[in-house]
């Protein structure tokens, strides 16, 4: 029982790390505070579920296949859709954290009834790929593979998306940038461009999370409302501007709910969980590991 | 300027966050209220278009439709509405009420108890409806009760609840506890087993179901292994089915509503287990739900209502072959549906009967009325208000339909306060 608990723990802190990393990017980077980041999980979603239904009518011989093509399809568009945004709204509002606030959050209305006007209120299902069906059975537990690959997914994605900002020449320029815009700027790097890129990489990465939620969750106008605060939660946890302390702050957060969650009961785990961070922020108001710039507050 | 910014995003200051929760908390009310005016004004215009199809000569008679259109329930609410100006529109093309043309007016609950009580009392006050068909969660229904009696209004609630509860202001036709609940637990443990798992999202309904399923496991020799709620909107549950798979119970009786469900099942796949090894029993999933979920997860485990769309009745066949034709052939009909299209017509039999449409002659005329809906004969019962219905449990079939076990033969007394069972004492305090 302590391995499948142990399991557990570590895939709902994949789940977290997942829906938080875009946001690690567009909220821990930029410092922008993104409302809107659960409904481009939903887009994410809905992709998978246009690709599916793509394949279900004209490959049906190759369905199983959908997913392998709805992972790029969602981040492509998601990130398509940030860039939109940045470009077009949050661009303006850098210097206005409370306006962005209300305007991504206003966005996130509209792109709800955006979602319901086209695919209707209810639920849509998206079938799991059949190669992801069923689990491994190890030491007596049951690992399922469709956990097993989210675990798996997130640590890729975590793992490119360092080499990605300290390898490559557009990774080092989005740090540069959060480091130190003025002096980035000073020293000819785009700073505009590389806020917008940013802020679609970001998105993009919500897009993936969306699309790899449909394997374990609903997939509806308001799911990004139940992902939002669990997400937010992360970054704030690990530290606003740090994405190895994301990573600390998901795969904690999940171990210690799932190992609460067993003793007690779901609602009164999620009670202990919050007075746990609410405490631990009293004690560490930066989070697990906190940004040192030399720029004044 | 964005140097400073930053500086913020990384230590926010206690000023600054409370200006932020501050504002959060306005935006919250300021766009829920945008959202709710924009549903005004789309309600508006359907209501103006089913005028005009009325016709404008003669007389009209309003009544009212308040469902969530916009919000978390308007997944499941959107569809009663539907089914309710189809049943209007049925009547209205037979000739009308007492001569009178009947015009709904569309109200949006926006998925938020406040707003239907406030929307209940325009509907009652401004419109001066002869009657109101909505809400679905017991929340909303009880956010109505106090305007409705205050205002002599009349309410008809289409959705199964969980009962200990009788206004003379609302007729229930959805199911109480002992045409749904009672029946699927005798029946569960006569065919299942005797170890039962409640697993319930954490608000009225789920607590009450199952204080009721405690109270009559006790006298029925049933046990009780496990109890769980999760928040509403839960979408983790591989705790509980760890603790499902350590407890082994012959039945999990599910009372989760709305999209957990979807994560409850696909994860219970998942983890290796079938219908086989344990009976999931529901009773907030019906074929509206299985769409969104997906009868691959679903296939196997059994829900209880008193209709399902593969019911064989006439009057059924008509109503689901109406219903696809006006909405599209891919939408389904379920029990609420039914209800919510059967209050409509009961509403109008009884006005009929009572040659007028003020709402202590309804009520009087309603009393014992038999009308023969889609999910067979109904009567309603005139001291509680609630319909006399048959029970029905059903298996889930891979085409999302379900297959129906057991009935309970002929329609089943309401009880709301199950005062005939000798456990049901001390449950309505």
């Amino acid at each position: 029982m302590f391995i499948d608990q142990l399991f557990n723990g570590l895939s709902v802190g994949s789940i977290l790390l997942l829906i938080a990393i875009g946001l690690a990017i567009t909220f821990g980077l930029m410092g922008v505070i993104n409302m809107a980041h659960g409904e481009l999980m939903m887009v994410g979603a809905y992709t998978t579920y246009v690709i599916q239904q793509i394949f279900a009518h004209h490959a049906p011989q190759s369905a199983g296949m959908y997913f392998v093509i709805a992972i790029p399809s969602s981040f492509l568009i998601a990130a398509l859709l940030g860039w939109g945004l940045e470009k077009s709204l949050i661009r303006h509002l850098y210097h206005r954290p409370l306006d962005s606030l209300l305007a991504t959050w206003g966005i996130s209305l509209i792109l709800q009834q955006t979602a319901r006007l086209i695919f209707g209120a209810p639920n849509v299902a998206v079938v799991p790929p059949s190669w992801l069906d069923g689990g491994i059975r190890l030491f007596g537990a049951v690992f399922p593979y469709k956990r097993l690959f989210i675990l798996c997914l997130v640590l890729a994605i975590v793992f490119f998306l360092y080499m990605y900002l300290t390898r490559t020449r557009a990774g080092r320029r989005i740090q540069a940038v959060t480091m130190n815009r003025p002096m980035a700027s000073c020293l000819g790097i785009a700073t505009q461009k590389v806020d917008a890129y940013s802020f679609a990489i970001g998105s993009g990465l919500a897009g993936v999370a969306g699309c790899a939620l449909t394997l374990l969750g609903p997939i509806g106008p308001t799911i990004g409302t139940y992902y939002i605060v669990d997400a937010f939660m992360v970054v704030i946890l690990g530290g606003v501007g740090k994405l190895a302390g994301t990573l600390l702050g998901a795969f904690g957060l999940g171990l210690i709910s799932t190992f609460v969650e067993y003793s007690t009961s779901a609602t009164i785990a999620k009670v202990i969980v919050f007075v746990l961070i609410i405490a631990f922020l009293q004690w560490k108001p930066s989070g697990l590991l906190s940004l040192r710039t030399r720029s004044l507050d | 300027m964005f140097q400073m910014n930053r500086g913020k995003g990384v230590r926010m200051k206690p000023a600054f966050m409370w200006k932020l929760w501050l504002l959060l908390c306005v935006s919250v009310f300021a766009l829920g209220g945008c959202a709710a005016s924009s549903a005004v004004d789309q309600a508006k215009n359907e209501n103006q278009n089913d005028s005009s199809s009325a016709g404008k000569e003669g007389d009209v008679v309003k009544v009212g439709i308040l469902h969530s259109l916009s919000g978390t329930m308007a997944i499941s609410e959107v569809s009663l509405r539907d089914a309710e100006l189809m049943a209007i529109e049925e009547i209205n093309a037979s000739g009308g009420l007492l001569s009178k043309k009947i015009e709904p007016v569309v109200e949006d609950g926006a998925s938020d108890w406040p707003t239907f009580a406030e929307k209940a009392k325009k509907l009652l006050q401004k419109d001066q409806v002869a009657a109101i068909f909505g809400g679905w969660t017991s929340a909303s229904r009880k956010a109505m009760l106090p305007v409705v009696e205050q205002n002599n209004g009349l309410l008809w609630y289409p959705v199964q609840y969980e009962g200990m509860e009788s206004s003379p202001n609302i007729f229930y036709t959805g199911a109480t506890t002992n045409q749904q609940i009672v029946p699927a637990v005798s029946w569960l443990l006569k065919n299942r087993g005797k170890t039962f798992f409640l697993l319930g999202s954490d608000y009225v309904f789920p607590r009450t179901a199952n204080k009721i399923i405690k109270a009559q496991l006790k006298a029925e020799g049933g046990q009780v292994v496990g109890e769980e709620y999760t928040p509403l909107g839960h979408t983790d549950y591989s705790t509980i089915i760890s603790k499902i798979k350590q407890v082994k119970p012959a039945v999990v009786f599910n009372t989760l509503n709305g999209d957990s469900n979807v994560a409850f099942f696909k994860q219970l796949k998942d983890a290796g287990i079938t219908p086989k090894d344990v009976t999931v029993m529901s009773v907030s999933i019906a074929e509206e739900e299985i769409r969104g979920i997906g009868p691959d997860v679903l296939a196997g485990h059994l829900a209880v209502w008193n209709y399902f769309q593969t019911t064989d009745t006439p009057e059924n066949k008509a109503f689901v072959q109406k219903y696809k034709e006006k909405y599209g052939q891919d939408r389904v009909t379920d029990d609420p549906i039914e209800a919510a299209y059967t209050a409509v017509h009961l509403w109008a039999e009884a006005v009929k009967k009572a040659g007028s449409f003020d709402v202590d002659q309804v009520k009087k005329a309603a009393a014992g009325l038999e009308y023969k809906a889609p999910e067979g004969t109904v009567k309603i019962d005139g001291e509680t208000q609630h319909l006399w219905k048959t029970v029905r449990i059903g298996e889930i079939q891979a085409d999302g339909q379900f297959k129906e076990l057991w009935n309970s033969g002929q329609p089943v007394k309401p009880d709301p306060y199950l005062k005939s069972y000798p456990w049901g004492k001390g449950l309505s305090e």
